[in-house]
């Protein structure tokens, strides 16, 4: 299982890179696993208020919908719109797939470094 | 008693045993005692199949079937091909559940492919939905369909089918949205009062053309002045009117719904019925209920399946924009069955003479001393003002066998036409119409 | 094989109807300019079509159908004849009362049959689905608290193994949703409910047998417990097939609840519907119901509305030719037959589960009601074989496979209903199928995921349907 070192997870299998003042939103590769082939996502819109530790949107694959938890608090500067065309780059790129770019930012959840976050997603599969 | 269990009572016995039970009373001892009913049901005995057949022939003929019916409101009496009925009683489709099991159920899923095109062919839209209950509900749903969270009243157009508003209504009662009314003016949606209104929260207008007093809005204006706001246009459609008439897509709505009774299916005292919505493209995920796609099999096969189904109840639960589980799917078929026989001439041939009639019969009622209620170009239906007592008339009428327009009070009569109606009938009907007024 | 619009060709058609007698009228600028593209075929064309389209579709008529929570029972001949009358078909919805005193005899007939099977004390026969009169038993919910200035109550609760449309109804209706664990019985976990329960509560809505196909022994306890809250109960009427004319949820303490006409009472599902979905309820709610309220009176029936509807869900009266396949059975199966066929439905679930229960492992070890699940959880672990591996290679046997995957509190479920209409031998053929695609799965499971072989079409690409979907034909003029 890919966990790059360069970036944070949360707990519901989020990662997030900051970029300046900019978190970049995604999931990880444990997450695209666990949904299967992804068939469409449903993102906020640019402006949007995003809330630490609340969903933020949806990924559908054929038979199940999942919530996509914010990592942070903050305003939503951009959303990925090439995946509302091609959602399968989450499940072939999990860490080039961003899904949201978050400014702003007040607050932020506790998040994972990789080490802690691949112990954590050995612990979900027991 | 009749019983459509195969097992004789030994079998059933023998079975009973085979499980180490001794009689049905011990598969049901998690039920308290206190529940089960300690006497039998206040039913009738069973009948056999003779029986309950004669009993439901004398209720149905408890009915006065008309053949000249001029009577519409939201139920037509339209020419139904014996091929559709026939189609349609084909023991596989009618016993078929829903299509959840594609390898085997590629009929039903092609036939619901080949009806979401015909949909969107009569309405211009992109995408069609494989059916819901009726017009009404279609209307709601659509409604539905358009509220987001910066825009959630609803708004309906005061000429609306009242059956349709009180449902949208019922529906709004539910989702808590606001519900505001356009008033009418002269017959017709008025669209001064939309500019007059703050519409800055309305998510959506509902139109119905033909409107419920058979007038053809000028649905031009109402998709700019709607647009312009910043709301949706669902326009609620006939689907034979459709045949020759402007459709929905040309006239820029964004969804697009209507009764498909008129497809092949009897007026049967209310149902089932047929609700057909579609949709642009950018609306399709939003659309409710169950859509068919083509797709390929394991060898590259072309085949079909249920699609999108992560918008819908098994999967949302909560989260899904719409309850809708089980559809009107052969009613939807019958519809297709229907549109395939007519083919695109027939249709225009039938829309083109429920015009014809009307006009004419419109044409007879006026030089019989009637006023026309509303002016404006109509389809197949129209308001007179009668000369006397509506209910009087429509009863004389009755009395002859002709079922007149609906009374909508005292003076007021809907007067519906198809192309069931000869231009004998019509003739005679006026005939008729005369020795009562005079 | 080939669509409809690839059939025929420019000219062909049918000649279904004469020309127009009166004098035409132009539709001008309200005239049709995109052209309208359907068909063109001939009579021939459409019927080989169709009896093509048929050969492809497997229905109750085809074979055996255990597909749980359906209620896939035989639809009975003799109802499709009296729905068929032109006296009922050729009916206008809107003609005056005394013409239509066959037709208002079906309502109230149909109306006090099932509120004597419910337990209920008024019914409305306006919903036209399951799901629909969910919506509408809601609104009940919501309109007798609202009545009574309760706005508080804003909650539903709904235990994790009810079917989908529950808690999408109780959203649709405005509600919150309060979900609560099921215990280790797949039952409700009384403790979770009490702590649920408060002023906040408009209701509970449930159904017994629930949907693990277990008949609740609490269910006086549950609706008490949600009663002293001050919430109304709401029943669930899809798996009433188990216990009709044996006990009634009228008596179990449940306020209003919906039946499915296309389950319980054998009309069929024609593909997905239509269905009915009528609603009763106790008097106390009765002044909200929609729709037609039919009365008798001295000279005859009449038509009326609730003192407080909440409006209507449907146009008109409802799916009136579906009550009168459901009348006609009811009428057929009689005061003895009512509860004869649960009964049976009971005995043949029990009797499937029996001799299965050697090789299948049931996900309860209970006495069933109309209903059982199995999980194949373990054919997961050991051998990658999942229950929809085994669903699809039940197909190429001819038999519909089981519900899949719910409810969800069970894991790789496959939910088996096999009702009462099944004989002896037919339960013993599927029971003999079952068995031996287990033992193939175990011999073989590498090839499991191959199946089906024998069908029309081998699995399909449902996910590139739902990544990139084509939802209707594209004539060649759009292909480039």
């Amino acid at each position: 299982m890919n966990c790059p070192e360069n970036v944070r997870y949360s707990k519901s299998h989020e990662w997030v890179k900051m970029e300046g003042g900019t978190a970049v939103i995604g999931l990880t590769d444990f997450a695209q696993g666990e949904l299967g082939d992804l068939v469409f996502v449903n993102l906020p819109e640019a402006g949007d208020t995003v809330v630490a530790g609340e969903a933020f949107g949806d990924v559908e694959s054929v038979k199940a919908v999942s919530d996509v938890f914010s990592p942070v608090t903050g305003t939503v500067s951009e959303i990925n719109e090439e995946l509302l065309d091609h959602p399968e780059l989450i499940n072939d790129a999990p860490y080039e797939a961003w899904l949201i770019k978050v400014e702003e930012i007040t607050d932020e959840e506790e998040l994972l470094d990789a080490q802690e976050y691949a112990a954590h997603c050995e612990s979900e599969k027991a | 008693m009749g019983s459509y269990i195969p097992n004789t009572k030994e079998e059933q016995l023998e079975m009973l045993r085979e499980i180490g039970m001794q009689s049905f009373d011990d598969l049901y001892t998690d039920i308290p005692e206190a529940m089960r009913l300690a006497k039998p049901l206040d039913l009738p005995e069973g009948l056999s199949e003779l029986e309950v057949s004669a009993a439901l022939e004398e209720l149905a003929d408890k009915n006065r079937r008309y053949r000249h019916i001029f009577r519409g409101a939201g139920s037509y009496h339209h020419y139904i091909p014996a091929i559709v009925k026939q189609v349609t009683s084909k023991e596989e489709f009618v016993t078929a559940y829903t299509p959840y099991q594609a390898e085997i159920s590629q009929g039903i899923l092609q036939s619901v492919f080949e009806y979401q095109t015909m949909i969107c062919e009569l309405t211009g839209m992109d995408v069609s939905n494989a059916s819901v209950y009726d017009g009404a509900t279609a209307a709601a749903e659509a409604a539905a369909m358009c509220r987001d969270r910066k825009r959630g009243a609803v708004c309906v157009s005061a000429t609306t089918d009242p059956k349709v508003l009180s449902v949208i209504k019922t529906y709004c009662f539910g989702s808590g949205a606001p519900l505001l009314i356009l008033p009418e003016k002269d017959g017709r949606t008025d669209m001064a009062a939309w500019g007059a209104m703050d519409t800055k929260e309305i998510a959506c207008l509902y139109v119905q053309t033909p409107n419920y007093y058979g007038i053809l809005e000028d649905g031009d204006e109402i998709a700019a002045a709607v647009h312009e706001s910043g709301a949706k246009l669902i326009l609620g459609c006939n689907p034979i009117a459709l045949g020759i008439l402007k459709t929905p897509a040309e006239y820029g709505a964004d969804v697009a719904v209507g009764e498909g009774q008129p497809l092949g299916l009897p007026m049967s005292f209310g149902g089932p019925y047929l609700g057909f919505m579609a949709a642009s493209k950018d609306m399709m995920r939003k659309l409710p209920g169950r859509i068919v796609g083509q797709t390929v099999d394991a060898d590259g096969r072309r085949g079909y399946v249920l699609t999108l189904q992560a918008r819908e109840q098994h999967i949302r639960r909560e989260k899904a924009s719409s309850n809708i589980c089980s559809n009107e799917a052969l009613c939807a078929m019958t519809a297709a069955v229907y549109l395939s026989a007519m083919g695109a001439r027939g249709l225009e041939k039938a829309a083109t003479a429920c015009m014809a009639n009307a006009h004419y019969l419109l044409e007879g009622l006026l030089k019989a001393g009637f006023v026309r209620k509303y002016q404006g170009e109509f389809f197949h239906e129209f308001v007179t003002v009668c000369p006397g007592n509506a209910y009087e008339l429509s009863e004389k009428l009755g009395e002859q066998g002709y079922l007149s327009g609906l009374p909508l009070n005292e003076r007021e009569m809907l007067w519906c036409c198809t192309e069931m109606n000869t231009k004998q009938e019509i003739d005679t009907l006026l005939a008729l119409v005369g020795e009562v007024i005079s | 094989m080939k669509l409809i619009f690839e059939m025929g060709g420019a000219g062909r058609g049918m000649d279904l109807l004469p020309d127009c007698q009166t004098p035409v009228i132009g539709t001008g600028a309200f005239g049709r300019k995109q052209p309208l593209r359907l068909p063109e075929v001939s009579e021939t064309e459409v019927s080989r079509h169709y009896t093509e389209l048929a050969g492809q579709t497997h229905g109750v008529n085809d074979g055996f159908y255990p597909l749980g929570s359906c209620t896939m029972k035989y639809n009975p001949k003799v109802n499709e004849a009296a729905a068929a009358l032109p006296g009922f078909t050729g009916i206008h919805p809107l003609q005056e009362e005394g013409d239509v005193q066959g037709c208002l005899e079906v309502l109230a007939r149909a109306e006090q049959y099932l509120c004597e099977i419910t337990g209920m004390d008024a019914m409305t026969l306006q919903p036209a689905a399951g799901a629909h009169g969910e919506f509408t038993g809601l609104l009940l919910i919501k309109a007798y608290h609202a009545r009574r200035n309760d706005g508080k109550r804003k909650k539903i609760i709904v235990p994790d193994s009810a079917h989908g449309t529950n808690p999408a109804s109780a959203a649709m209706a405005g509600f919150e949703i309060v979900n609560i664990p099921s215990d280790g019985n797949g039952c409700v976990d009384l403790e979770k409910l009490r702590a649920a329960v408060g002023e906040d509560t408009a209701g509970l809505m449930l159904t017994n047998p629930n949907t693990v196909g277990l008949f609740d022994p609490d269910i006086g306890e549950i609706t008490r417990i949600v009663h002293e809250a001050g919430g109304l109960c709401y029943y669930d009427g899809a798996n009433l097939n188990a216990v009709m004319g044996i006990a009634r949820p009228g008596d179990m303490g449940f306020d209003v609840m919906h039946l499915n006409l296309h389950k319980t009472f054998s009309t069929p599902h024609g593909g997905g519907g239509p269905g009915s979905g009528p609603v009763g309820c106790k008097s106390f709610l009765a002044e909200f119901l929609p729709g037609l309220r039919i009365a008798a009176g001295e000279h005859g029936f009449t038509e009326g509305r609730s003192a407080h509807t909440v409006g209507d869900v449907r146009s008109f009266g409802g799916n009136f030719l579906v009550v009168v396949k459901a009348l006609a059975y009811i009428m057929t199966l009689g005061r003895e037959g009512i509860p004869e066929a649960a009964s049976n439905a009971v005995l043949n679930a029990n009797y499937m589960m029996h001799r299965l229960k050697p090789y299948y492992k049931m996900a309860y070890d209970h006495v069933c009601m109309h209903e059982f699940v199995m999980t194949l959880e373990n054919m997961k672990h050991d051998y990658n074989v999942t229950a929809l591996d085994i669903a699809k290679a039940l197909l190429d046997h001819g038999i519909h496979p089981p519900t899949m995957y719910f409810p969800l509190i069970v894991h790789e479920a496959l939910m088996v209903e096999p009702t009462e209409t099944e004989s002896r031998e037919t339960l013993d053929g599927a029971v003999q199928i079952f068995v031996d695609v287990l033992n193939q799965a175990k011999e073989t499971p590498e090839k499991m995921h191959e199946y089906p072989l024998k069908t029309f079409v081998r699995r399909l690409d449902e996910v590139s349907a739902a990544r990139r979907p084509v939802v209707k034909y594209t004539w060649e003029q759009e292909k480039i």
